[in-house]
């Protein structure tokens, strides 16, 4: 294992260290335990929306706090579910008296520890609902599984609830926008290596050097099939197909395109990524109207990209428009 | 016993984890490792004659230090130990039987999962059961949780040819068949150390 940390038990708190160091004007970051709010929490009178997970994805989650995306985040150890302690004490950092709002992805751990928070919370009169995120078309959704992962539409759904939040929507409405985010998101991703979890010092699978992953986890979980590798050109068009076949894609849609790397892919092949996916789309009679190219949701080192796409409306175009300044995610301020 | 869990689960720290990346996600072990090490220096120096009382303190402790979904599930666990057995300074063979039926329904009631849907549960409610028969069947305390860890130990086995159907492992559907599962594992290594650890005093 070849990583620029100190101690693998220490690389979580170091690493909010770093954040707290690099951007006091925008968050702050408390330690017992670990969570990260904007730093003008609590914003009287505004929906807060809280989100978290394991670490090692960053700049997700984290780095997404920040007026216009989110009041809390809660980093869990790498690829781990934070804690209920956690999400309870960034939900009442964060509570401005107009409820709160747990985004939470689709995995066991996050869903029962989130609901756990949400049991503590509720039962100190917080209103708290929780919206869950699950666009990976990777995984069959079936009631033989724990249902479908959430993946790349996490980054599109807190910054576009987060917009409607700070435009003082009530609960209710921002949670409504943020189900119709996770609605017509879909995303698939794949792998060209492994990562290696810290405290693990191994990698968690193994690739060979001709092979990929395709619909690969953010948490280097197996997806569909091994492949071997192929051209750019086929590796975005089996993605966009699974993604446009499952979605809700038809001719004469606008789409936001999310092209992201995993963690160790450099931004000149998400271009060409990009490129393959803009012809793809053009192909279909779906037009890009906004996009979003870079690693924002990523599996440590690991190299390889996913894609989302998300059916937009003109009013989820004025959200993703709106300012957002966090230190992941800025424009427009 | 918790102590003694605690060291059983960090000599199977690799282990555990090792089952996970074949299915999961690389971090039972670890995970586990950090919460009974939590959970031994939660415990260290303080003489409780409640057994219930410290059985709530681990599962506390295991909230809020695991994560994943080993935390929630674990930390019902031993919370559920803990109202079964609270203000107990002892432990009778039939109070053993009622902390095992709350514990079950705790972990039950926390992952919505089934028998057979490749769980811990899948280690549980074998020892449970074997362990509830062997008392009917007028067997010592011993006795009881010595066939109690056996049949867990075959529950654990029996989980290597199913399919998952519950937590991550269940997005590899087929491929998750032919792995034994790492939660599972780790409640068999409780029941076990339990009858180890508490056979010699019956």
């Amino acid at each position: 294992m070849k990583k620029i940390i100190n101690r693998p038990e220490d690389v979580v708190r170091e690493e909010l260290q770093g954040i707290e160091a690099a951007h006091a004007d925008l968050v702050k970051v408390f330690y017992d335990p670990y969570y990260v709010v904007r730093a003008d929490a609590p914003v009287k009178g505004k929906v807060a929306l809280v989100s978290g997970g394991g670490s090692g994805h960053e700049p997700m989650h984290g780095g997404f706090v920040g007026a216009g995306m989110l009041d809390a985040a809660c980093p869990g150890e790498v690829f781990t579910s934070p804690t209920p302690d956690q999400m309870e004490a960034a939900t009442k950092a964060v509570d401005g008296g107009a409820g709160v709002i747990h985004i939470v992805k689709n995995y066991t751990g996050d869903v029962m520890n989130f609901e756990m928070a949400a049991e503590l919370c509720r039962s100190e009169g917080i209103e708290v609902e929780s919206l869950l995120v699950d666009d990976d078309v990777a995984v069959q959704d079936s009631l033989y599984t724990a249902g479908r992962r959430g993946v790349g539409a996490t980054v599109l759904l807190e910054k576009i609830a987060g917009a409607a939040a700070e435009g003082k929507r009530p609960l209710k409405e921002v949670a409504d926008i943020g189900r119709e985010v996770n609605a017509n998101a879909r995303s698939m991703g794949m792998a060209l290596t492994s990562c290696t979890v810290p405290a693990a010092g191994k990698p968690t699978f193994e690739l060979g050097d001709d092979e990929m992953e395709m619909g690969v986890g953010i948490h280097g979980e197996p997806g569909r099939e091994r492949m071997k590798l192929a051209p750019a050109h086929d590796i975005v068009e089996l993605m966009a197909t699974a993604i446009v076949d499952d979605g809700p894609f038809a001719q004469g849609d606008k789409v936001l395109a999310f092209v992201n790397g995993m963690g160790g892919t450099p931004l000149i092949e998400l271009y060409i990524a990009y490129n393959e996916l803009n012809r793809f789309l053009t192909g279909r009679g779906i037009e890009i109207s906004r996009n979003l190219i870079g690693s924002y949701i990523t599996s440590l080192e690991m190299a390889g990209c996913s894609i989302t796409l998300l059916k937009l409306s003109d009013e989820l175009v004025r959200l993703w428009d709106a300012p957002v300044k966090t230190p992941g995610l800025r424009w427009g301020v | 016993m918790i102590q003694t869990f605690a060291v059983v689960v960090a000599d199977n720290k690799t282990y555990l984890t090792e089952l996970d990346s074949a299915i999961g996600d690389a971090d039972h072990g670890i995970n586990m490792d950090r919460g009974f090490q939590a959970v031994v220096a939660k415990l260290d120096g303080q003489v409780s004659g409640d057994i219930g009382a410290t059985f709530k303190t681990a599962g506390m402790t295991l909230v809020s230090t695991v994560g994943g979904a080993s935390g929630p599930l674990y930390g019902t666990l031993f919370l559920q130990l803990g109202v079964a057995t609270a203000g107990k300074g002892t432990l009778e063979p039939d109070d053993w039987g009622a902390a095992l039926d709350a514990a079950v329904q705790g972990v039950t009631a926390r992952g919505k999962a089934e028998p057979r849907d490749k769980t811990m549960l899948d280690a549980l409610i074998p020892g449970r059961d074997a362990y509830h028969q062997a008392l009917a069947d007028g067997a010592s305390f011993a006795d009881a949780l010595h066939r109690s860890a056996k049949a867990s130990e075959e529950g654990m086995k029996a989980t290597i040819p199913l399919v998952a159907r519950k937590g991550r492992a269940s997005y590899l559907g087929e491929r998750s068949a032919g792995h034994q599962d790492p939660g599972a594992t780790s409640s068999f290594l409780l029941l076990e150390t339990v009858a180890d650890t508490w056979s010699g005093d019956a």
